[in-house]
């Protein structure tokens, strides 16, 4: 496969954010959580990002942030992909009756804005990370599923799926021995959307205070925390936010890099 | 009765059935989840016979069915019951809110549409060359950014590098209309960026797709310009598509409202939403949550009706 320059970009971003999260404390120059300067100083040659509304730095900070982000949507985008994944073929291999029930269930959960949903559940679950994460991998599972869905309906129907239902296999190795290996590419493909959508996802809940709780914190938490210094002039608040819009545009362009090549198949954002 | 009649007012029973759906699953849902309403209201050090009390009082002791059919009675007359935090009356709360938000929405609307039309079609036009490549370029990166970090971004540049705008939106009831605009001049913007990038591509995308028709080619061959070509003979046959992405990004934009809002400040519908859910007021909650979904629901059955009118293949079903 010849990587494209807009790829090249995307895949070097994506694994400097994905290797600076995971090496998190070696790199980070100061603590999570230890007021080491000023309030909202100027970036310097000692805090080379300057330091937040109470002092601390955002370098540190983001290097931090950009762990629990990453994991949350990952955690978040793998269960949302597992479940749409497997009820999409289910619902494929099976037809009738469980296609239709599954099929009417994800209609009407697509019905609602996610959003709204995520609102209305968090507001009486505790908020913590399994809470989050669970809640978020199964709104984003719906569209998993009507991709997974269409694409092993595709399947469904070739010669050797049939040979395997007439050999006698059972229901399990048509859906991961026979579907599975043929449905992966257009799968992998959407999996770096559903990772932005998560992303996007966690970080506007952190946004609005029903997300990441302190003392973690994350990304869209941060921009909440420094949002006061835009008035005064400082730039603070913007720093996760280009993190943010970096990290979502790296992978896209990774993402559409790797659709472009496979299938013409794709989820979309939705709301 | 006339088949199209027929078709939309099935569509219209269609998405009432739905809406009832998620009414139920709004109310009896969030009962399945774990959580108490009373404790919630008078907190960890309430004794046991004062928590008895008001789950009386409230009706908590009936069953769940019992609550969800009066909620719902409620919900039809217009009573949608009192907030847990204040006891104000949510109906009118709601009331005085909802018409702030929709304002908000239908300003980015009036924009966005014909603004992603044009900038489509101009896409369209240059398919492949730079002002296509340029379009792209800025859309792929405006559709990667949350609303608030595009709101962030936008904040800085027009109240700090270029101060042109206050950074706070507020609307009171007896503002003149053009001290509203200015009022909500920057939420617009921003919501605007949003929703742009969507409803651009598609229309592209309906256009190059119409272009590759042999009437097409006809017209091309035949000499007419290619502005003119797109005009007369590509935007009509593409407009089905273009309509049901716009609307189904109008009502993207409702729920896009809700975050914006709590950027600017903006008293209305979406931050009353965010504020409740901080509190866990989870009546007024509900409430919102359904008004919200209600209109979602209502702009996708829109998105439908005008589809099976501007394409009169949808009106026969296979």
């Amino acid at each position: 496969m010849k990587l494209t320059l807009s790829a090249t970009i995307g895949i070097c971003l994506t694994a400097l954010f994905v290797l600076s999260a995971i090496f998190a404390p070696w790199i980070a120059p100061y603590p999570l959580d230890l007021a080491v300067g000023g309030v909202w100083e100027d970036p310097s040659s000692q805090y080379w990002l300057g330091t937040d509304t109470i002092g601390r730095d955002i370098l540190s900070r983001l290097i931090y942030g950009g762990q629990i982000t990453i994991f949350v949507a990952l955690a978040s985008s793998l269960l949302a992909f597992s479940l749409g994944a497997f009820f999409g073929f289910l619902a494929a291999v099976k037809g009738g009756w469980t296609d239709q029930i599954l099929s009417r269930i994800v209609d009407m959960m697509m019905a609602i804005p996610s959003l709204i949903v995520a609102l209305v559940i968090l507001s009486v679950l505790p908020l913590n990370l399994t809470v989050l994460i669970f809640v978020m991998g199964i709104l984003d599972s719906t569209r998993v599923f009507r991709l997974a869905r269409a694409v092993a309906m595709d399947i469904a129907v070739m010669d050797y799926v049939e040979a395997a239902k007439l050999r006698g296999e059972g229901q399990g190795w048509v859906i991961f021995r026979e579907i599975l290996p043929n449905a992966l590419s257009p799968l992998v493909a959407e999996f770096g959307l559903r990772f932005i959508f998560a992303v996007l996802f966690i970080s506007t809940l952190s946004f609005l205070g029903l997300g990441i709780q302190p003392p973690l914190a994350d990304w869209g938490g941060m921009v909440k925390e420094n949002k006061d210094g835009l008035i005064y002039g400082k730039a603070a608040a913007l720093m996760p936010a280009a993190a943010i819009a970096a990290l979502a545009i790296s992978v896209n362009l990774v993402a559409d890099w790797v659709l472009g090549r496979t299938t013409s198949l794709k989820g979309g954002r939705g709301g | 009765m006339h088949p199209l009649l027929k078709l939309v007012i099935q569509r219209l029973a269609l998405g009432f059935l739905l809406l009832l759906v998620v009414s139920a699953v709004i109310f009896l849902g969030v009962e399945a989840l774990p959580g108490d309403t009373a404790q919630a209201i008078l907190g960890q050090s309430a004794t046991p016979q004062a928590l008895a009390n008001l789950r009386e009082q409230m009706g908590l002791n009936d069953p769940p069915l019992t609550r969800y059919f009066d909620w719902l009675g409620g919900v039809m007359t217009g009573d949608l019951g009192k907030s847990l935090t204040n006891g104000a009356d949510i109906a009118q709360a709601i009331g005085q809110r909802l018409g702030n938000t929709l304002f908000l929405a239908a300003c980015a609307a009036v924009i966005s549409v014909p603004l992603a039309l044009i900038l489509g079609l101009i896409a369209a036009r240059y398919a492949g060359k730079w002002p296509d490549k340029v379009i792209s370029a800025i859309t792929l990166t405006t559709i990667s950014l949350p609303e608030f970090v595009a709101a962030y971004f936008v904040i800085y540049l027009l109240t700090q590098v270029i101060p042109l705008f206050q950074p706070v939106a507020m609307v009171f009831p007896g503002m003149s209309f053009g001290a509203k605009l200015h009022a909500v001049a920057l939420p617009v913007i921003v919501l605007v960026m949003v929703v742009l990038a969507h409803m651009m591509r598609m229309t592209r995308a309906a256009i190059l797709n119409v272009m590759q028709s042999a009437y097409i080619e006809t017209a091309e061959l035949k000499g007419v310009r290619p502005m003119q070509i797109i005009w007369r003979h590509a935007f009509p046959n593409a407009i089905a598509p273009i309509v049901s992405v716009v609307v189904l990004n109008l009502a993207y934009l409702v729920v896009g409202v809700v975050v914006v809002e709590v950027v600017f400040g903006y008293n209305a519908l979406g931050q009353f939403l965010v504020d409740h859910v901080t509190k866990r007021d989870l009546p007024v909650v509900q409430a919102v949550g359904l008004v919200f979904a209600g209109v979602y629901i209502m702009l996708n059955i829109l998105a439908d009706v005008i589809a099976i009118f501007a394409n009169p293949r949808l009106r026969h079903p296979k």
